[in-house]
């Protein structure tokens, strides 16, 4: 059986493709056939959020992930490839920071077990950047601060403890919650099944609240002839 | 100039730099990966901290006489004490920056019961602590402006007149070596369970980098015979089955569902009982069936997925087949209960660091207790001794033109012979040899081995000669680091002729009031002694 990993094609023994994660089959392609493979991983549990790739065009943790006879790998999309699999992450760090993904400042509201619960899926995220890779915004936008921190926001948004989410509302309108375009991909894609897409609504929803509008719909004009009159005269 | 270089970016390197960033320092984080990428990731259980919680008739003296019994005589009763002291106030102080910590029917942070421990006593965020404090303590460091120089590999400490001056490290991206100095300098770069490899729920970059560069350095290493073995992990995938699901009332059980152990027993005799087990053939299953699936949901969904998505397993349906894996190494750089080297302005904490904490056997909970308690310690103590350091003249120090040499030896090397195979055998070797059950005949076999391969380390070498992102370069890195530790371990469980917590010889079964001290390993010769 074949696999085509960064165009490459390499025959791997069916037995392995069955048995083995991507994650093995890689290490077994690095440390047997072809020592120039280059690609991260860490944890081999899906957790440390290191090895994602891309199989077929999606998104996957090499450790979780089985493939088949033919499939394609390759890096994640919207970052520039290093070498091999491994592609530049230092946009991560600036999501993040543009954010301001973190407790601005701390209440002393009481916290209740269902109050943690909120917050809790959200918290999740391995920064895999799965979801960054997966989004078409990117290809118009380069500055959309992206899925995965704006669910990080919504979850500070989200958390008792924080006493200024309005402070973290305004960070989100420009190049944030409003250039999304809700179509999903980074739902599909989540390796911790978080619904990233919901929680960019609930931030738009958060956003309204506290006087903002979606700002493609200001440009539209009061009064527009569609040439249709609902009372029929 | 950098007043503090942190290098590792862990739970331990992120505590420390929140400290000294507080105290207005110019901080610069070093990390062979990216910060949320690290080991702390994977710490699932819990975190210990003795609260002023309703129905818990836990204290702080329960949690010194716990830790203590788990350190069998060898740890230092003063670092301990340190850290039960400070439980509560790690506690909060995670929990301000953030941590949402799972909360109990009386909107208190929840505690649940690890092995060894009298009381409830492990604060947790559903299964996913580790990954929750670290990526909390990631989000404080970006709000602080903390900088972050990632995927640089520590080489070379830069060491004179006994002073350190600071660091010399790789370039994962360029391969290129580089000079980075600065005032004062913390290493947590974690453990060395890696050498386990295969056998071991570590991340594959658990390698011990900074231990063996102390030791190349001419700092002692202490108590690195002990290694402990989880009792549960997956069978054949080695992925790590949190202490939490017997915790949680998990069973272990023979095939025929007879249970054979108390589960919450500390680690190093639950893994053993295992290994008894399947010495003589049998197999060993974790059994969580009678905890109902909500249960299971609600205080495990992390185990819930990894036993369906890595042993094609249901917690709540089937058996899940277990084994003992290399797990947590309490040896490392000697330190004393400051987190201070015997060099000046170096400092190690975390698992890579020796401070007595543990002593032969590290209770569940108090790793993560002790990389934020202690990596606070270590940053403020750090801190507060920057105005007794001078600044560091700016030159080429010996150190980096010997690391620029000594890398580009590397992409001569003759390739002679695979250190990948070496890798995976030394992995086999350690977990057969060097595991559970330890006999002077095998550790022999085990130092002849490992100075084998040390020997044919310059027949070695690295295939791919490109200098972009080079990860033969720097597995051939790790692996030259592991082997260095390799001899140390060995030689120190040969010199440990007892029995003491994770360290248990066949050949002398029982404790010996002798050998109730810590291990040194002197750097200069690896001569091993006990004080």
């Amino acid at each position: 059986m074949k696999l085509i990993i960064c165009d490459k094609e390499y025959i791997i023994d069916n037995g392995k493709i069955k048995r083995d994660s991507l994650l093995s089959i890689l290490n077994y392609i690095k440390t047997k056939v072809d020592n120039t493979l280059s690609f991260r991983s860490g944890c081999r549990s899906g957790v440390c959020g290191s090895c994602s790739i891309t199989v077929n065009g999606i998104e996957r943790l090499a450790c979780k992930t089985h493939v088949n006879d033919g499939d394609v790998i390759a890096p994640l999309k919207n970052s520039k490839v290093i070498r091999g699999l491994v592609v530049d992450l230092s946009s991560q760090q600036k999501c993040l920071k543009d954010s301001k993904a973190y407790l601005a400042k701390k209440s002393d509201a009481l916290i209740t077990k269902e109050d943690e619960k909120n917050i809790d899926l959200q918290s999740n995220c391995i920064l895999c950047n799965s979801c960054y890779s997966s989004c078409p915004v990117y290809e118009v936008n380069p500055e959309f601060k992206g899925p995965f921190a704006l669910t990080r926001v919504y979850r500070y948004v989200n958390d008792k403890k924080e006493l200024e989410s309005k402070f973290k509302i305004d960070t989100v309108q420009e190049n944030g919650v409003w250039d999304c375009t809700l179509c999903g991909n980074c739902n599909m894609v989540c390796p911790q099944h978080i619904d990233i897409k919901n929680d960019i609504m609930m931030l738009r929803n958060k956003s309204v609240q506290a006087g903002y509008s979606d700002p493609n719909f200001t440009n539209f004009p009061e009064y527009q002839d569609f040439g249709f009159d609902p009372n029929g005269f | 100039m950098i007043d503090l270089l942190i290098v590792g970016s862990g739970g331990a390197g992120l505590s420390a730099a929140l400290e000294a960033k507080k105290q207005n320092k110019k901080v610069l984080v070093v990390s062979k990966t990216y910060p949320t990428q690290s080991q702390t990731s994977q710490a699932q259980g819990g975190i210990n901290g003795v609260l002023n919680s309703q129905n818990n008739q836990d204290s702080k003296g329960f949690h010194l006489k716990d830790t203590l019994k788990s350190a069998h005589e060898i740890g230092d009763e003063n670092s301990i004490k340190y850290l039960c002291e400070n439980s509560a106030k790690t506690i909060e102080w995670l929990d301000q920056l953030g941590v949402p910590f799972s909360r109990n029917e009386n909107n208190e942070i929840a505690q649940r019961s690890l092995g060894g421990a009298s009381h409830p006593r492990a604060c947790y965020s559903s299964d996913y602590t580790g990954l929750k404090i670290l990526h909390t303590l990631y989000d404080s460091c970006l709000k602080e402006d903390i900088e972050f120089l990632n995927e640089h590999m520590l080489l070379s400490f830069i060491i004179e007149d006994e002073e350190v001056k600071g660091i010399i490290v790789l370039d994962i991206a360029t391969s290129e070596v580089k000079q980075l100095l600065a005032k004062s300098v913390i290493v947590a770069t974690g453990g060395y369970g890696g050498l386990y490899h295969g056998f071991t729920t570590n991340s594959s970059a658990t390698t011990g980098d900074s231990i063996a560069v102390a030791l190349n350095s001419g700092m002692n290493l202490s108590n690195m015979e002990y290694i402990q073995f989880h009792p549960t992990a997956l069978k054949k995938s080695f992925i790590l089955i949190s202490e939490s699901a017997r915790g949680e009332g998990g069973y272990l059980v023979t095939k025929d569902e007879q249970r054979f152990v108390d589960e919450l027993l500390p680690r190093d005799v639950v893994a053993r009982a295992i290994m008894e087990k399947l010495k003589d053939g049998e197999e060993v299953f974790l059994d969580l069936r009678h905890l109902g699936l909500e249960k299971i949901k609600e205080t495990m969904p992390q185990e819930y997925n990894l036993v369906n998505e890595f042993a094609k397993k249901k917690l709540e349906l089937d058996l899940v087949p277990v084994m003992p894996a290399a797990h947590y190494t309490m040896g490392g750089i000697d330190t004393d209960i400051f987190c201070k080297t015997s060099i000046k302005n170096l400092y190690a904490v975390g698992e890579c660091s020796s401070n007595g904490v543990h002593g032969a056997n590290r209770l569940g909970g108090n790793s993560l207790l002790e990389i934020v308690s202690y990596g606070r310690l270590a940053g403020k103590t750090a801190s507060n001794n920057l105005d007794n350091i001078k600044g560091i003249e700016e030159k080429d120090y010996p150190q980096y033109q010997e690391m620029v040499k000594k890398i580009d030896s590397y992409f001569s090397l003759p390739n002679e012979m695979d250190f990948y195979l070496a890798k995976k055998q030394l992995g086999i070797e350690f977990y057969k040899d060097v595991g559970l059950f330890r006999t002077e005949e095998k550790l022999k076999i085990a130092l002849k081995k490992v100075l084998q391969w040390k020997a044919e380390l310059p027949k070695m070498g690295i295939t791919d000669k490109d200098k972009i992102y080079n990860t033969n370069l720097k597995e051939f890195i790790e692996f030259s680091n592991m082997l260095d530790i390799a001899e140390v371990i060995v030689k120190s469980a040969l010199a440990r002729k007892e029995s003491r917590g994770a360290h248990y010889r066949s050949d002398f079964p029982e404790e010996s009031k002798s050998f109730a001290k810590k291990s040194v390993v002197n750097a200069a010769n690896l001569e091993v002694k006990f004080q």
